[in-house]
Parts: C-alpha cells; sequence; structure tokens
C-alpha cells in the first residue's frame, strides 16, 4: 500500500508533494508513538479540492437550520441563493409559528454598494424584513466583499436591535477566512454562546439534554429525539436541526449536552462546560450498536436505574423490530469495502454503520477536521496556532456568577470518566483498522487515484465526486444530503440506510455499462473445418 | 409552505427574497465547460468554486470538474496573484489540460486583482493556454458570467488569419446540452458547416463507459476557437448569454455579427433557419420542414389542452422570452414574465409580444421569486414555467410546475433532451400540455374524468 501511495503522490510537484504527503497515512499496528496527521492547514491553490467556506460553515451549516430567525446574508447573491433549500435540514413548526426554513434572503449587493458601501442597503433590507416577516431575530452573515469594503454590521446589527426592539446578530463570515467551513462553524458558535444561549428561563424536565450538532439532515435529528423521549429525554434544544432561537435561548438550563458532530458545535460544548458547568459526553447515533452504547453512555452519565432500565428497554424494542430487515440487507453488503470521505464527522460515524452491514471502510477522510477529530482530543494541547486559526476569534469564557452549576459530583465524575466519553471525543483514527488510509481533505486527483488503487465497491462522499465514481463503474452514496433519502440515525434510519446501500450496488442498470458487443463474438460465419 | 409570504404587495428596494438568478462566476464556469479539455478556474475562496460544481453537478448529474485559487485572509489583504500563479502551476502539472478558464469572484473584483498581469507572470507550460474572464458577481446574473466567458475565448483566441473557412459560428447561449445537440443536428441537417463554442455536449452529457474521464470527449477545440475568427458571420442565440461575445469577433476579426432568439417554439426555430439559409444558400431539408409541420400538426390538433390558459414563466432571460413567444403563439396567456437577471431590454422585448397579443401580462427585470409569488396571490394562473425553485410556489398555490431552464435540481434527463428546434417545441408542447390535463384528471369529479382527451 504504501508503495502505491508513494507513486501516486510523486505525480505531484515538489510543493504539493511536500504538503499532501502530511495529510495522508496509513494506519499502522501498534505504532509506538501514536500517529499524527496534519489537518485544518489550507489547501493547496490550484488543487480540487471538496472544501468550502467560512460562509458555508456559518451560514449554511450552523445558522441556517434555525426556522425562527431571518438568517440575512449580506453580499452578491450567489452566496445566498446556493444556500437555499440544498442541505436539506428539515424542519416543521406548529400552528402559526413563523418557519422561514423555505425563503432565502439576501442583500444582493451591486456594484454601487461595493464602491460606496453596503450598509445602508444591509439596514433597508433589514426593515424591509421585519415589516414583512415581523420575526423575533434576524443574522446578518457576511460574505467575501463585505469584510473588504469595510461595511460593519456589528453597528447596524445594533441599530437594527434598538429601532426594533428584537434580537439582530452580525456575523463575520466572510468566505477566505480560515481555511475550510471549519472556521465559520467556530464563528457561528461564538455568536450562539455569547448572545443566545442562557437567555432564557425555562423549566427542565428530569433528564434534560440538548443535542448539538444533529442538522435534521433528512429527518436525522426526529428519529433521534423519537427513541430519547420515548426513553425519556426532556430535549430542551437541538443546535441546530429544526432548532429554534427561543429554545436556544433555554440550553444553559440542560443538564447535560449530548454531541453528535464534534466538529462543528464542539466549541459550544466546550464553553457551556466552562461558562454554565454543564458536561457533554460524545454520541454516535449512526449505526446500531454505537446507537445502543450511545444510548447506555448517557443513561450511565445519569445514574438513575430507572432511566438505565428504560434504556434497555426501548434498546430491545427498537432493535427487536429493525432486526429481521437488517439480517438481509446485510447479507447483500457482507463483504464490501467503502471508502468514505465526508465533512468532519460523518466520516467517523459511519463506519460504524457500514461495520453493523459487514462492510469494511478502507479509506475515510474528513473535509475540514481538524486533528483531534483523528486523533483524539489528547492532542489539543499540541496543536499549534497557526495564521489561519488565528484569525477565528476564540472566546474567553468565564463562569457564568447567576447559572453556574456543578451537576456531579467530582467523584462521580472520575468514576464514570473512563467508562463513557465524557467531556472527551477519541477521533475517528482508533477504531479504524490496521492498513487503512486515512486521507484530509482529499482532493480530486487522490480520489481518481485511490478509487483505481482500492477499488471499494461504495464510495461514501458528496455530489462533487458521486458522478466521477459512477462513471468509474463504482456506487456512490451521498453522505452530506443522501441523495434525498433518509434519515439514517438511529435504528430505523440504519434500515433506510441498508436499503439504499443494497438498492446501490444491486441495481440492475451496472449490468448494462459494458455493451455485450464489446464482450461478443460479432462475425457471423461458420469456421472452416468445423468446430 | 411558503405560509408567511403576505398577499398585500410589499415594495421592496433592497432586500431580495427567493432569488430567480445566481452570480456571475457560474456562468462562466459553465461556458468554460463547454471547451474541449479545458479546467475552469475559479479564482476566489472555495467555498465559490464548490457551490458553483454543485450548482452544475446537480443540474446535470455529471462531474464537473473546476479548481480554485483557494484564498485565505491573507489573499484578501495582498491580492491573491501568488494564489493564481501557484495554481496555474499546479493545475497543468496535475490535471493536465489543455486550456484554463480563470474567471474571477466578487472577492478578487473587489481587491482588483489584474488577472492579464498575473497570467503573463505565470508559468504556463508551452502549448497551453490561459484565458480570463472578469465575473464581479455584484453585476448582472450567471448568465452575465456565462456572456463574459465567451467573449474571453473570443478575445483570448479568435483570430481571422485572412484563410475564410467558410463556416457559420454558432453561439448558442445558455442552454442544456441536449440543445446544443439539437442545434448541431439541425445544422448537419442543412449540410451547413458551423463552429459551436461553447459546446457541452459530450462533456456534461458524458456516457457511462465504466471509465472515468476527467476530459470527455465533448466540448469546442482550442483550434475551432482561433478558427471562428476566419467564419462567414456569427450567429448568436439570446441577445443576453451571447450577443456581447458576437459582438466581439465582429470588433476584433470582422467576422459579421446576427443576434437571434433562443430557437424555442416555431417562430424563433423558423427564424433561425431561414438566417441560416440565406446565409449560407443552403436550402432547408425536407427533414426539416416535415419536424415542423409535425408540431404545427400537434399545435392545431390539441390547442384546446392550453389555449387560454394562463402561465406564469421565469428564469434566464433569454429562454424565457422565447418561451413567451412560443407560449403565446400557442394561444396560451403569459400572465406573468419573469427574470432574475437586470436587464431593461427584456422587459422592452417581452412587453412588445405581450401587447402585439394584446395580453395583459406583468413583466418585470431583476425580480424575485416572492413577487412572483405575490402577483400569483393576487390573480392566479394555471401553470408555471419555469426552475426547480417554484416547486415551492407551485405547492403553497397548487399550480403545476413544468420545469425548463437553470437549475432543474429535482427531475432528470432534462438536460440531455432539447427544448430548442421543432423537436423541442414538441416536447415542451408534450410537457405543458400534460402537466393541464394531469391536473384536469386528478381534479376531475368521477362522473367527469374522460378516458379520451
Ligand atoms: S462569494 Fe461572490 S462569487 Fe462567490 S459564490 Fe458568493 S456571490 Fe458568488
Amino acid at each position: 500500500m504504501k508503495d502505491k501511495l508513494n507513486k501516486m503522490l510523486e505525480k505531484y510537484p515538489a510543493a504539493v508533494f511536500k504538503n499532501r504527503k502530511e495529510h495522508i497515512i496509513v494506519k499502522e499496528a501498534d505504532s509506538e508513538q501514536p500517529q499524527s496527521i496534519t489537518a485544518n492547514t489550507r489547501t493547496v491553490p490550484g488543487i480540487i479540492t471538496n472544501r468550502g467556506c467560512c460562509y458555508a460553515g456559518c451560514k449554511g451549516v450552523v445558522l441556517g437550520p434555525l426556522r425562527d430567525a431571518v438568517v440575512l446574508t449580506h453580499g452578491p447573491i450567489g452566496c445566498g441563493y446556493y444556500t437555499w433549500g440544498t442541505r436539506r435540514n428539515k424542519g416543521r413548526t406548529e400552528g402559526d409559528e413563523l418557519n422561514l426554513l423555505n425563503y432565502c434572503f439576501s442583500t444582493d449587493l451591486q456594484e454601487g454598494d461595493i464602491v460606496f458601501g453596503g450598509e445602508k442597503k444591509l439596514r433597508q433590507a433589514i426593515t424591509e424584513a421585519v415589516e414583512i416577516f415581523k420575526p423575533k431575530s434576524i443574522m446578518i452573515c457576511s460574505t467575501c466583499p463585505v469584510g473588504l469594503i469595510g461595511d460593519d454590521i456589528n453597528a447596524v446589527a445594533n441599530w437594527a436591535q434598538k429601532e426594533y426592539g428584537i434580537q439582530v446578530l452580525a456575523f463575520s463570515c466572510e468566505g477566505y477566512k480560515g481555511v475550510s467551513q471549519s472556521g465559520g462553524h467556530h464563528i457561528a458558535n461564538n455568536g450562539l454562546i455569547k448572545h443566545i444561549i442562557g437567555t432564557g428561563e425555562r423549566a427542565v424536565g428530569k433528564y434534560s439534554i440538548n443535542l448539538l450538532g444533529e442538522y435534521n439532515i433528512g429527518g436525522d435529528g426526529w428519529e433521534i429525539e423519537r427513541v430519547l423521549k420515548k426513553i425519556g429525554y426532556d430535549i430542551v434544544s437541538v443546535m441546530t436541526g429544526n432548532g429554534t432561537v427561543e429554545e436556544l435561548k433555554n440550553a444553559h438550563m440542560a443538564q447535560l449536552n449530548v454531541v453528535q458532530c464534534h466538529r462543528s458545535i464542539n466549541y459550544i460544548g466546550e464553553m457551556m462546560q466552562t461558562k454554565y458547568g454543564t458536561d457533554w459526553i460524545k454520541v454516535n447515533f449512526i449505526g446500531i450498536k454505537s446507537t445502543m452504547k450511545s444510548l447506555r453512555d448517557m443513561a450511565v452519565y445519569f445514574d438513575d436505574p430507572d432511566l438505565m432500565a428504560r434504556t434497555e428497554e426501548v434498546i430491545a424494542e427498537e432493535f427487536s423490530e429493525i432486526a429481521p430487515i437488517m439480517e438481509e440487507y446485510k447479507k447483500i453488503c457482507q463483504g464490501k469495502t467503502a471508502a468514505l470521505f465526508v465533512g468532519g464527522s460523518r466520516a467517523h460515524h459511519y463506519q460504524l454503520l457500514l461495520e453493523d452491514l459487514g462492510v469494511e471502510t478502507v479509506l475515510a477522510g474528513y473535509e475540514f477536521a481538524h486533528r483531534d477529530d483523528y486523533e483524539g482530543r489528547e492532542v489539543l494541547s499540541t496543536i499549534k496556532e497557526d495564521a489561519d486559526s488565528k484569525n477565528i476569534e476564540s472566546l474567553d469564557i468565564e463562569p457564568d456568577s447567576t447559572h453556574y452549576r456543578v451537576v456531579l459530583s467530582q467523584e462521580r465524575l472520575e468514576k464514570i470518566k473512563d467508562q463513557i466519553p465524557l467531556n472527551y471525543y477519541e477521533g475517528m483514527m482508533k477504531q479504524m483498522k490496521n492498513g487503512s488510509l486515512v486521507v484530509d481533505d482529499l482532493n480530486h486527483f487522490e480520489t481518481e487515484e485511490l478509487l483505481k488503487i482500492l477499488k471499494p465497491d461504495i464510495f461514501c462522499s458528496g455530489i462533487k465526486d458521486k458522478y466521477v465514481a459512477h462513471k468509474a463503474g463504482i456506487f456512490s452514496k451521498q453522505l452530506h444530503s443522501y441523495d434525498y433519502s433518509g434519515p439514517y440515525a438511529g435504528f430505523k434510519g440504519a434500515v433506510n440506510f441498508a436499503r439504499d446501500i443494497a438498492m446501490g450496488i444491486t441495481t440492475p442498470s451496472w449490468k448494462y455499462v459494458i455493451p455485450p458487443w464489446k464482450t461478443q463474438p460479432m462475425l457471423e460465419g461458420s469456421l472452416i473445418g468445423g468446430k | 409552505m411558503l405560509d408567511f409570504t403576505p398577499k398585500e404587495y410589499v415594495d421592496r428596494s433592497a432586500l431580495v427574497i427567493n432569488p430567480a438568478k445566481t452570480c456571475q462566476p457560474v456562468g462562466a464556469m459553465y461556458a468554460a465547460l463547454g471547451i474541449h479539455k479545458c479546467l475552469p478556474h475559479s479564482h476566489g475562496s472555495q467555498g465559490c468554486c464548490a457551490y458553483h460544481r454543485k450548482f452544475l453537478t446537480r443540474n446535470f448529474r455529471d462531474p464537473v470538474m473546476a479548481s480554485t485559487s483557494s484564498f485565505t485572509e491573507g489573499a484578501a489583504v495582498f491580492g491573491g496573484g501568488t494564489n493564481l500563479k501557484t495554481a496555474i502551476r499546479n493545475i497543468f502539472s496535475i490535471y493536465d489540460p489543455d486550456i484554463v478558464a480563470v474567471h474571477t469572484t466578487c472577492l478578487s473584483e473587489t481587491i482588483g486583482d489584474d488577472i492579464p498581469t498575473f497570467v503573463m507572470e505565470a508559468k504556463v507550460p508551452e502549448g497551453k493556454v490561459v484565458i480570463h474572464a472578469n465575473t464581479p458577481s455584484y453585476v448582472g446574473s450567471h448568465v452575465t458570467g456565462f456572456s463574459n466567458m465567451v467573449k474571453g475565448m473570443v478575445k483570448y483566441l479568435a483570430q481571422n488569419s485572412k484563410t475564410p473557412n467558410g463556416k457559420v459560428n454558432i453561439i448558442p447561449g445558455f442552454i442544456n446540452p441536449g440543445d446544443m445537440r439539437e442545434i448541431k443536428r439541425i445544422l448537419k441537417a442543412m449540410g451547413i458547416e458551423f463552429i459551436m463554442f461553447p459546446d457541452t455536449s459530450g462533456v456534461l452529457d458524458a456516457p457511462m463507459t465504466g471509465k472515468y474521464d476527467m476530459y470527455p470527449s465533448g466540448g469546442t477545440k482550442i483550434q475551432d476557437l482561433i478558427d471562428s475568427g476566419n467564419s462567414k458571420e456569427t450567429i448568436a442565440f439570446g441577445s443576453f448569454a451571447s450577443a456581447d461575445g458576437a459582438f466581439e469577433l465582429e470588433k476584433k476579426c470582422k467576422v459579421p455579427a446576427k443576434v437571434l432568439k433562443t430557437p424555442i417554439g416555431i417562430t424563433a426555430t423558423d427564424e433561425f433557419l431561414m438566417a441560416v439559409s440565406r446565409l449560407t444558400g443552403k436550402e432547408i431539408p425536407q427533414e426539416l420542414e416535415e419536424e415542423r409541420g409535425q408540431v404545427v400538426d400537434i399545435m392545431v390538433d390539441c390547442h384546446y389542452h392550453y389555449h387560454g390558459k394562463k402561465v406564469a414563466i421565469f428564469g434566464d432571460p433569454d429562454v424565457v422570452a422565447a418561451l413567451t413567444e412560443f407560449t403565446l403563439s400557442m394561444g396560451m396567456i403569459p400572465k406573468y414574465v419573469l427574470t432574475g437577471t437586470p436587464g431593461e431590454a427584456f422587459e422592452r422585448e417581452v412587453r412588445g409580444m405581450l401587447s402585439e397579443a394584446g395580453v395583459d401580462g406583468k413583466v418585470k427585470s431583476a425580480g424575485d421569486l416572492f413577487t412572483l409569488h405575490q402577483w400569483i396571490k393576487e390573480e392566479p394562473v394555471d401553470l408555471l414555467l419555469g426552475t426547480t425553485y417554484g416547486k415551492y410556489i407551485s405547492k403553497a398555490e397548487d399550480i403545476p410546475l413544468v420545469r425548463i431552464g437553470f437549475p432543474v435540481l429535482d427531475r432528470s434527463v432534462h438536460s440531455y433532451l432539447p427544448i430548442t428546434g421543432y423537436k423541442g417545441a414538441m416536447r415542451i408542447i408534450e410537457m405543458i400540455s400534460n402537466a393541464l390535463l394531469d391536473r384536469q384528471d386528478r381534479d376531475a369529479a368521477d362522473e367527469d374524468l374522460e378516458l379520451i382527451l
């Protein structure tokens, strides 16, 4: 494998070779030093990367799913347009509660605004949004040119807040900040913790939690919530799938933060721990075994025999419902191999669901993860800050004078910390098989080459390389949008995923790729002398 | 669905809600893909390139390759020269295209990056080409970007070498590969030699072979782009997407330019055939006259499926203008005609068509779908004709939607089949007629359900 990798890398010009080789490792057995990968660094210009930008992480990922806010893109039309309805973060409301998920709002800056400044237009746009939709909150997200023309979106937000008596937040998430979507997640996290979380006072029930980093793609969040509610959890807020600003305000009241996507929301997890004393636990509701484990880990945190018993009951009930059908799909999928290249969590999460189906992951990589997502949070202190990461503000958080509290005693924490991933994420690599490949910021060239080298049966990635794989005869499953299917989370979601994978690899169309005349003799005639 | 769109019309001067256009670079990227062995390059932040590739991939369901200058904060402050030069070096050595077509983004435009100078300073390998177009996203729309990249092709490549080639240049405009194929088929049927640019057929409707090819066989050859300066005349389909390129060629190489409507519908296709026939002296063959006759036959026989129905048309200006003309010729009433692309000329042209037909309709350029929805709430229509984004209104108001234009993200095969030429006209009639009749059947009382329609 190493030889093949080297051969691939050698095709790069020297500087690119030097850069890329640090982003690729072969997982090794018992290497003395834990293996280390380079991540969250700039993509080399000219490389066909899958990465997006800061705005995509802030507006597209974290803020976009909030259904009761006018998320207003301040910039030329493109960015707002591309994030309109394309991510599949579902949401629904009861009664006449505001739901703006099917709307796209933009200031559509024109040449004159770029020359003379866009603040006036932004103010007017807010005025119009307030008049038409009467929202309780507006979130301004700026795009590339806004930072350069010097629009003070914070000042506009302050003005609007006073003028209209609603909450208006400004997010300076210009596309060039940071090195990927990741910077945008952080900026959005900062805004939510600074201005929203901690401003509500809802009384919470027993086993109260927030679900962090769950964006309800294809209804994942709903499926997870269904199971959690069945067990008896009080879900105070979801960040941010089908979420609302109103719910988020109460997040500090919950006893535990449950983190699904570590990359995009770990900042809030950490900051809430410092500010409110709320512990967080890393879960993974993708995959059957991992869903079971996550539910059990949560129950351990609350240390309540009733909750544990109920958890086991629900697990048994849910599992018995899906086990027979999963077995059927497993028969189809067993023994296949998969390559995964997705965002900042799914490349890890889906390995476990694939494993449930008997599919081995031979390559996994993240688009915008940091080293801790690969190697575990223990490496956090060794990650060197570079110019790009320094450009994203890191907040100094202090314990909140009124809302900070201790949920679990130190003694209890000590006791369970080895049992459950408490305030900790182990990263993706530990669970991976020896000999498998880990590639950070996989690019087009490497995708093409590695598909040839590894010949996986399934390539799980996004829309930009889906059809590259298909053209090469490899079934590709989008793990950002689920190819418009889902939910894939939890027990029932696992069945949907299994069905879709089985369908993709067995659909008869693959049989027709090579025309029959390419494989059958076409000359008609009799052989002289017979057979 | 869209429950918070009020019926009362609200005047807006700043807030765009549910846009009917996107930004320039994606059009430039699409145009560049219509050159054989071309890698489009987005000079700006990574996000733009990612968004544009996604937009195009979703529309065509085929790989869309493009590279980016991957701006970071430093580049945004000091300019993207180093990024572009590094990018060009890497692109040629890793991806080996014949040509790189650079377009800008709102970021590099705001900074004022001087692309030609950067390209001059870059190490472009012998025999390889880099062209560029300025595509500021705060001007015009994706259609403008397409037009600018076409102009870029002419500026950089077309040459009049005083060796007339007797060919006709065709600039097809922002249409699907299936349409480009259809236009080529028509020209071949007429026995006309032509150079079409850009030409995304064979690139974005490439066949499945079991082998991925980064540069599929389609696309205009660089040699042909150079030779376009020796052609007899240029026919540009669509004043928004294609005219500028044609005029640039006229200016640069003295190739006369003729701007026609995108050949959608009977009249526009007639005009196309007559124009090339007059120009080349080639007769319009029986084969095409027969196709025309078939379309008219269908129109006469089935007019009662759609005659008198009110339709709202929205999308890109060239396509929407042609569709307006065609629906009028079908006896329909284009009640609302809207494009997101700014342009007085569009409003003038479409208003002219409506007034000539005695139709009282609303026309708007630089509009958005929120406006269209409000109009519809005021007075409904029977049919929506436009992009996938119309589906929200379609559901909210329970009005059937026929998907035409860019983008169509929720249906497949559209990019392979034409809406242009007589065959395309036939297909549009079928789509419109089916949509309306499906609706009639769905709504019919049991006793009124007609077996034959
Ligand atoms: S940053 Fe500008 S060029 Fe890029 S997608 Fe947004 S509007 Fe378009």
